[in-house]
């Protein structure tokens, strides 16, 4: 086996001196009765020639991810610089572990640190920790932490979040005592219901909206942060397009008093769901209740400056069953492939893409609405998805598109909200070009009659 | 003109990013817009929009950021560059194969909503990670959707919840009580929380295995939902007893539970389902070589009974027919533990290591990296306490006993350890050994390296008699020396500001 340096013979040689006869007696303190006696009925051994073959056989069956998509909904197709990539290949990166000892880990410690810094740039927040597993578990923390900071046990959460990230919080918070409600939407702005906030009490510990929300309209979050704060609620925010901060008022500065997002857009591939890098952010007096790793400035006896772990007190492995979450390993390599990202494209960057993605998306809302039979049915301001609704059933209009026209041209909403089997949500990004879009509308057109 | 040095390399002092940063520098071009500009306004109103511009966003070169990373990179010590003896941890090599197949476009580029007609290939490659892992663990129903081990624990622990409510019914609610033993992962009690179980600790023996005395009678006091146990156990110990342990657990009318962070030890020799186990988390970073990229990402498959089976988070990746679907319909099943289904580039590289090693191969590397550990326990053991005297599996385990009567504690063996060239072990964990030194070398490592390391360690133990000074001052080589975590902690500076140097100075 080529991974393994010690030759068959060298290996007898140590087996020799540590007085064994076989490797099987390496395994003396396993009894026999549990003992596998076989060979593994997997594979044989691959050669790099089979394994790339194999592999390369299942990604060609992957049709879709060579077609002209209009996906979104969590997980978006956004232009990631080169270097990105590059860089995060470095075997310094990927191949060394948590930064426990400082001194041999101050190259992880310093992005760490600068992905704090980035985050609470972005959202306009004081402190990030460095990382989550994705948006959707960075949500479900941020429902325990609201509770441990305002000692009470009621969430509110608009269905206008993402509908697998309620699923997730509904998992994470089964056998707790946290009660979820949900707060419903209009059906004309597409936004969040203000008559339905009378839900909001003193017993509320948080109110939980996401902005843009999963029909990619965006929310008033200034009024919202007022009336959550009214009752002594907490305002949490979930983003899962995190180019947006490009362009849209910062959550910090609305009000917010938790942000959570999804950072997939900042240069990672969307691998068919993950690896992604879920974001979280708050305010500085909370961040004692904060879950997840924190890096921060230390000196050593010369004065010089560098980082380390820091506030441990809260992680699992000090305070154990009273720890503030049970995370462990987090989303490290592709944090730091989101800092490259952010700092590649910079202040200019990142305000670019954000105003290409709205334009380009207003543009295709145009048109699209212009087809005979299609409307937008809601009005609130969009980034850079939108609802549309179609004149027959969306998923057969859409599986039609994919198949006669080999264009993937955005998701049914009756996957996750079965009142309009004719919704579907249409994403335009950057990487989308305006003949994309043209054709789109084109055979959205056709195809419909 | 006149050159002035600078006393360091500037690879040694790289700043922030945010002191690099100049107004005007670019780092990325796009396409123009191709479609008619709308006015901004009557997009999104300007109340909607930000105002602050971005506010201390960098504004570099492409060229800046890569020398930016490239001289950071050079201050981290990685797994390429030599031996990182994690004990628990398992630093094996991340293969270069590993990270091209997970890169090739038509997995890169799928959508995870992408029509499951177009998505056939990612499915059948889960479905297949999932007969290997059933076959390697005996466990046969498997999710691959947590993302890490933390999360495959809460998985699993939740699993067990959920068939001690259906199985009980009101009942369950007198069985709230996990059992996990003083050397448990601090994650295990942390997700055995977010269950609602309460947590009774196991002692160990002096032998560094679980007291079977104190576990009947904890078994005993009665409201056991089940156990959560790591074997070979976090000394590296393989728990001898487990039948034994699963049986008491099962008459007790709770579940066991076990922490695979050590397969590393077993893969091709023994399977936890042959032993007993009801439910198991894998560290597909750990096992089966995904990178750990200075902490993440992991993925943590959850591998059960085909009775807890029904159990287990949605969607479940099956087969019908020659095709492959997501199946949602699991009214028993815990829901869902994160978005989508789970790290599925890292199931991409897991499966290349499988089918790389083939069922031979994989067991070569676990004879290897348990021979590698009795190796290094073999040479060391009279230089330094070795706490337990069983045969150690894939890790072992010594203290600082010998060294504190100078002054050196395992930290300062941990920091000298870096002027010789080798990342330190775990140390101070297991919590039951005091300044413990867990070595794991794992079987990437060839003899001369664990050599090299032996020397290393047997040299430290020889400066502690006579040089004691020099090895609780170490490390000695490195861009700076023994960070101030205590006073870190006092003021915390999480984010660079303009004003952080003056801020952090005055803490």
């Amino acid at each position: 086996m080529r991974y393994i340096p010690n030759s068959p013979e060298e290996r007898a040689e140590m087996l020799e001196l540590l007085g064994l006869a076989s490797a099987d007696e390496l395994f003396r303190s396993i009894p026999a009765d549990i003992q596998l006696g076989r060979a593994l009925r997997i594979t044989e051994p691959l050669s790099e020639i089979e394994v790339i073959a194999e592999m390369e056989r299942l990604a060609a069956m992957n049709t879709a991810s060579r077609q002209p998509s209009f996906l979104g909904a969590g997980a978006y197709s956004h232009y990631s610089p080169t270097i990105v990539d590059h860089l995060i290949q470095r075997s310094e990166f990927f191949t060394s572990y948590t930064p426990y000892q400082p001194e041999v880990s101050q190259g992880t410690l310093q992005y760490i640190f600068e992905f704090q810094t980035l985050i609470c740039q972005l959202t306009g927040m004081d402190v990030a920790n460095a990382s989550m597993y994705d948006g959707s578990t960075a949500m479900a923390e941020a429902f325990l932490m609201a509770q441990r900071v305002t000692r009470k046990n009621k969430v509110l959460i608009a269905e206008t979040v993402h509908p697998e990230y309620s699923e997730v919080a509904k998992t994470y918070t089964q056998h707790g005592d946290l009660k979820i409600e949900t707060v419903h939407f209009d059906k004309e702005s597409g936004r969040i219901l203000s008559d339905d906030l009378s839900k909001l009490d003193d017993k509320t510990a948080a109110l939980v909206i996401q902005s843009p929300n999963f029909f990619g309209c965006i929310e008033d979050l200034e009024s919202l942060a007022n009336k959550a704060h009214e009752v002594g609620a907490l305002l949490i925010v979930v983003v899962t397009e995190a180019i947006s901060f490009g362009l849209l008022k910062s959550p910090g500065a609305c009000g917010a008093d938790i942000v959570v997002a999804e950072g997939q857009s900042f240069g990672i591939p969307l691998s068919y769901g993950g690896p992604y890098v879920g974001l979280f952010a708050t305010k500085e007096k909370y961040v004692r209740q904060m879950p997840g790793r924190l890096a921060g400035v230390a000196y050593d006896k010369n004065g010089n400056r560098g980082f380390v772990l820091t506030l441990a007190t809260r992680e699992q492995h000090i305070r154990r069953d009273k720890a503030t979450s049970n995370i462990c390993t987090n989303q490290g390599l592709i944090a730091l492939a989101a800092t490259i990202y952010m700092e590649t494209m910079g202040k200019k960057g990142l305000q670019e893409v954000a105003m290409q993605n709205a334009q380009k998306t207003a543009y295709a809302a145009k048109e699209i609405a212009k087809i005979e039979g299609f409307s937008l049915p809601f009005s609130a301001p969009r980034f850079n998805e939108f609802v549309v609704r179609a004149p027959k059933d969306a998923s057969e209009l859409l599986e039609k598109l994919r198949t006669e026209r080999a264009i993937i041209g955005g998701l049914a909403l009756s996957r996750y909200y079965a009142d309009n089997p004719n919704d579907f949500l249409v994403c335009v990004t950057e990487i989308n070009t305006r003949e994309q879009i043209d054709n789109l509308v084109k055979s959205l057109k056709e195809i419909s009659n | 003109m006149s050159i002035t040095k600078v006393t360091q390399h500037p690879t040694q002092n790289e700043e922030l990013i945010f002191d690099r940063s100049q107004t005007g520098r670019i780092g990325y071009r796009l396409p123009k817009l191709d479609v008619e500009e709308t006015n901004i306004d009557e997009i999104i109103p300007s109340e909607l929009r930000r105002q602050d511009d971005l506010d201390g966003v960098p504004e570099v070169s492409e060229v800046d950021v890569i020398r930016h990373f490239t001289r950071m990179s050079t201050w981290n010590f990685s797994i390429d560059l030599g031996m990182y003896p994690l004990g628990s941890c398992t630093m094996k090599y991340n293969s270069r194969l590993n990270e091209k197949v997970a890169r090739i476009p038509g997995f890169a580029n799928l959508h995870p909503l992408a029509p499951v007609a177009g998505a056939q290939g990612a499915l059948a490659l889960i479905y297949k990670l999932q007969e290997d892992l059933a076959e390697i663990t005996g466990l046969p129903g498997i999710s691959l959707q947590p993302a890490a081990g933390a999360q495959g624990e809460m998985t699993g622990v939740l699993i067990i919840r959920a068939f001690l409510d259906k199985r009980d019914g009101e009942k369950s609610r007198e069985r709230r009580v996990m059992l996990i033993p003083d050397s448990a992962h601090g994650t295990n009690p942390a997700s055995a929380a977010l269950a609602g179980f309460t947590v009774k600790t196991v002692n160990s023996t002096a032998a560094g295995l679980t007291d079977m005395e104190h576990l009947k009678k904890l078994c005993d006091e009665g409201g056991i939902a089940g156990l959560m146990l790591t074997n070979p156990n976090t000394v590296g110990i393989f728990e001898k007893n487990i039948k034994e342990i699963c049986d008491i657990i099962h008459q007790a009318g709770g579940l066991v539970y076990m922490d695979g962070a050590n397969m590393n030890a077993l893969v091709g020799v023994a399977r936890p389902g042959d032993m007993g186990v009801d439910v198991i988390h894998l560290n597909l970073h750990k096992t089966f070589s995904t990178p750990h990229g200075g902490g993440g990402p992991g993925c943590g498959p959850c591998c059960c009974t085909l009775e807890l089976e029904p159990f287990l988070p949605i969607p479940r990746i099956v087969k019908d027919g020659e095709n492959y679907k997501l199946d949602f319909n699991r009214p028993e099943s815990i829901g869902r533990v994160k978005a989508f289904y789970g790290n599925f580039g890292m199931m991409i590289r897991a499966l290349s290591y499988i089918q790389t090693h083939g069922a031979e191969g994989l067991k070569e590397a676990t004879e290897s990296a348990v021979l590698n550990a009795r190796y290094v326990g073999h040479h060391l053991v009279e230089d330094f306490d070795k706490p337990f005297d069983s045969d150690p599996m894939h890790e072992v385990i010594f203290s600082h006993k010998k060294q504190t009567r100078k002054g050196v504690h395992t930290l300062d063996i941990a920091k000298r350890l870096i002027d010789y060239g080798f990342h330190p072990p775990t140390i101070y964990f297991p919590l039951i050994v005091q300044g413990a030194m867990l070595i794991e070398p794992t079987e990437s490592v060839g003899r001369q390296d664990l050599d090299a390391f032996i020397d290393a360690m047997k040299a430290i133990a020889q400066e502690t008699v006579e040089n004691p000074d020099l090895v609780i001052n170490a490390p000695h080589s490195t861009r700076i020396g023994r960070l101030d975590e205590a006073a870190a902690a006092r003021k915390p500076v999480l984010r660079w500001q303009p004003d952080m140097e003056t801020l952090s100075k005055t803490a």
